[in-house]
């Protein structure tokens, strides 16, 4: 497709009737909606093929039947009973799917805390104590470096210092704090809410530093003539106009830590059972409608989640 | 009303700094690592300083076919950058105007960003599993699989780049003087020309931005490609097999080599944007500025 097409008249729209009359008033120009679909299909078509086709035959998959080694698309609610067996018998003891949902919550709670209080403050300091431009620039740029490079590295790299003859226990052994290396350092829930963190309070920063720098400073400077002490500025002017940053950041953090199944791997030894991870060993173990059935699940209650956040802001508004 | 910095300039100073030594200082601790000496472990002490595992690793003698994977990243990520500079920047375009379907990839955008990766996977992996049974059963009974590196993967790839591609547009034409156009259309450009000479060379920094996005995205990718990439590897894959069974430095001078590539390509592409900018504003012209 030739690109003077796409971009055909991109300057002049409203200058020609709409897409009905268009050929018939100047049949060597394209109308502009036509133009719109050249320039926004292609995207449109890769999101249709590989994410908005994909999501309904997972929801349909779900309600496949399976065996050892195949699907069989047949009507079933197996992929789904196979996943809460045990629940209502074992009341009031949880089930493993239970189970499963709490330690994911749990996890996505503490790295939602720290995340939201390391990113405040760092956000803070570049929109408010940074006054350079370049600086800020400069700044910002080496909080992004570390999100182009890998994940699965920046996850190795805490072994060196975690690791039962780490250079923490290490340190720690010569200096008499301990006697023995300290176990839950590395493979434990310590080691994989470290790891989330370290990866994702880029997340958290990149939408509330934004909303800071779009903070009038004058506001900020009449509340203190008025008066306002630095927290009182803080908790009244600043949180509240930050607060769309905020919610952004924090629906980036929950849900990414709700899918994930590579960091808790990795830094939970293979031992950690997380949301992400069931879905991961069923598809591992050819079960894929209760692979399925598990996104289906996955995905109501991240809905859930990201719904009840919207609530606060208008996410469309503030990008 | 300044006399110096505030006190809370000097505790959120120290406060960043540590940030940013968290976020730098287990890099560093592994790429120091990857020099170990042909004795060395895991970890600190090193024992002696030298380049026997990142050598080891190009032998070919390491656990993994470093070559391979290599080459099929390498090429996997300029296609994926290639695709999310060209398809961001002609949806951005549109976004400029108001289209139908407008809300609609919008919305496909920020879904496709923040539904979590495995979900997006498994659908993509059950897209292909299903249209092979189909090949299979009406067409071709020998029929392998459609899955592959740049089928399914390329895929997989840019259903999380293409989000950040648009987001950046956005941000590009949130700041941009539509004045310019309209200057360039009255001195008789046509669209195209104006597109050409006066819109792409303004945004020419950010697009690069954007191929930074696409290509790093793609060579780090992990969680996308793990049910969606079919039989083959790509270098992430490879590096997250080895978690579970290397007890050698091999894994550090893996790590090592891939970020190698990642600070290449950052480096590249801020000088470039760098110099771009510096040419604009030395050479650039005033329109937009005066007779306001």
């Amino acid at each position: 497709m030739d690109m003077s097409e796409e971009v055909l008249q991109e300057a002049t729209p409203g200058l020609l009737p709409g897409s009905g009359t268009a050929r018939a008033a100047k049949p060597t120009r394209l109308s502009p909606s036509f133009i719109s679909w050249l320039q926004a299909g292609p995207m449109m078509l890769v999101f249709l093929a590989f994410f908005l086709i994909p999501l309904v035959f997972v929801v349909i998959v779900s309600f496949w039947d399976y065996n050892e080694y195949q699907l069989l698309p047949a009507f079933s609610g197996r992929g789904y009973t196979d996943t809460f067996e045990g629940c209502i018998a074992q009341l009031p003891d949880l089930c493993t799917i239970g189970k499963t949902y709490v330690m994911t919550l749990k996890l996505c709670f503490m790295v939602w805390a720290i995340t939201l209080f390391l990113g405040f403050w760092v956000a803070y300091f570049l929109a408010f104590h940074v006054k350079s431009k370049t600086w800020q620039m400069g700044l910002s740029l080496l909080c992004t470096i570390p999100f182009w490079t890998s994940n699965v590295i920046r996850m190795i790299a805490w072994i060196p210092l975690l690791g039962r003859n780490g250079l923490v226990n290490s340190g720690l052994m010569k200096t008499g704090l301990i006697n023995h290396p300290l176990e839950w350092l590395l493979f434990s829930e310590f080691s994989v809410v470290l790891a989330l963190v370290h990866l994702f309070t880029f997340f958290m920063v990149v939408p509330i530093f934004n909303s800071m720098v779009r903070i009038d400073k004058s506001l900020i400077e009449a509340a203190y003539d008025a008066g306002a002490t630095g927290f009182q500025t803080l908790v009244n002017v600043i949180i509240p106009l930050a607060k769309p940053g905020i919610v952004i950041g924090s629906i980036f953090v929950i849900t990414i830590v709700m899918g994930d199944f590579i960091t808790i791997g990795v830094m939970g030894g293979q031992q950690i059972a997380a949301a992400g991870k069931i879905i991961e060993t069923r598809v591992n173990a050819l079960q894929f409608p209760a692979a399925a059935a598990n996104a289906v699940i996955l995905l109501a209650i991240t809905f859930l989640i990201i719904t009840m956040m919207s609530r606060i802001v208008d996410i469309k508004k503030e990008l | 009303m300044k006399e110096g910095r505030p006190r809370s300039f000097y505790v959120l100073a120290i406060f960043f700094a540590a940030y940013v030594l968290f976020l730098y200082g287990p890099m560093i601790a592994i790429y120091v690592l990857s020099f170990q000496g042909p004795q060395g472990g895991l970890t600190f002490p090193m024992n002696g300083v030298s380049t026997f595992w990142i050598a080891k690793l190009f032998q070919g003698t390491g656990i993994v076919d470093l070559g391979a994977a290599f080459r099929r990243s390498l090429l996997l990520g300029v296609i994926v950058m290639i695709a999310t500079v060209v398809l961001s920047v002609a949806a951005g375009m549109a976004f400029r105007r108001k289209f139908k379907a407008q809300s609609i990839l919008f919305y496909s955008a920020i879904a496709s960003l923040i539904v979590p990766s495995i979900i997006t996977s498994l659908g993509i992996s059950l897209e292909f599993r299903i249209i092979d049974d189909l090949i299979k059963a009406h067409w071709n009974e020998n029929f392998e699989t459609s899955m592959g590196l740049l089928t399914s993967g390329l895929g997989a790839h840019l259903t999380w780049t293409l989000p950040f591609g648009l987001l950046i547009m956005f941000a590009i034409f949130n700041r941009f003087d539509p004045r310019l156009e309209e200057a360039a259309r009255d001195l008789g450009a046509t669209p195209w020309q104006t597109f050409r000479h006066v819109v792409l060379p303004i945004i020419l920094p950010s697009v690069i931005g954007i191929g930074l996005f696409g290509f790093t995205l793609s060579w780090d990718e992990l969680a996308r490609s793990s049910q969606a990439i079919g039989a083959v590897n790509t270098l992430p894959l490879d590096l997250q097999g080895l978690t579970t069974t290397v007890t050698n430095p091999d894994i550090y001078a893996l790590g090592t080599v891939i970020s190698a590539v990642s600070f290449a390509v950052i480096t590249l592409a801020l000088g470039t944007i760098h110099m771009l900018n510096k040419r604009q504003a030395a050479k650039g012209s005033d329109a937009g500025k005066g007779l306001v």
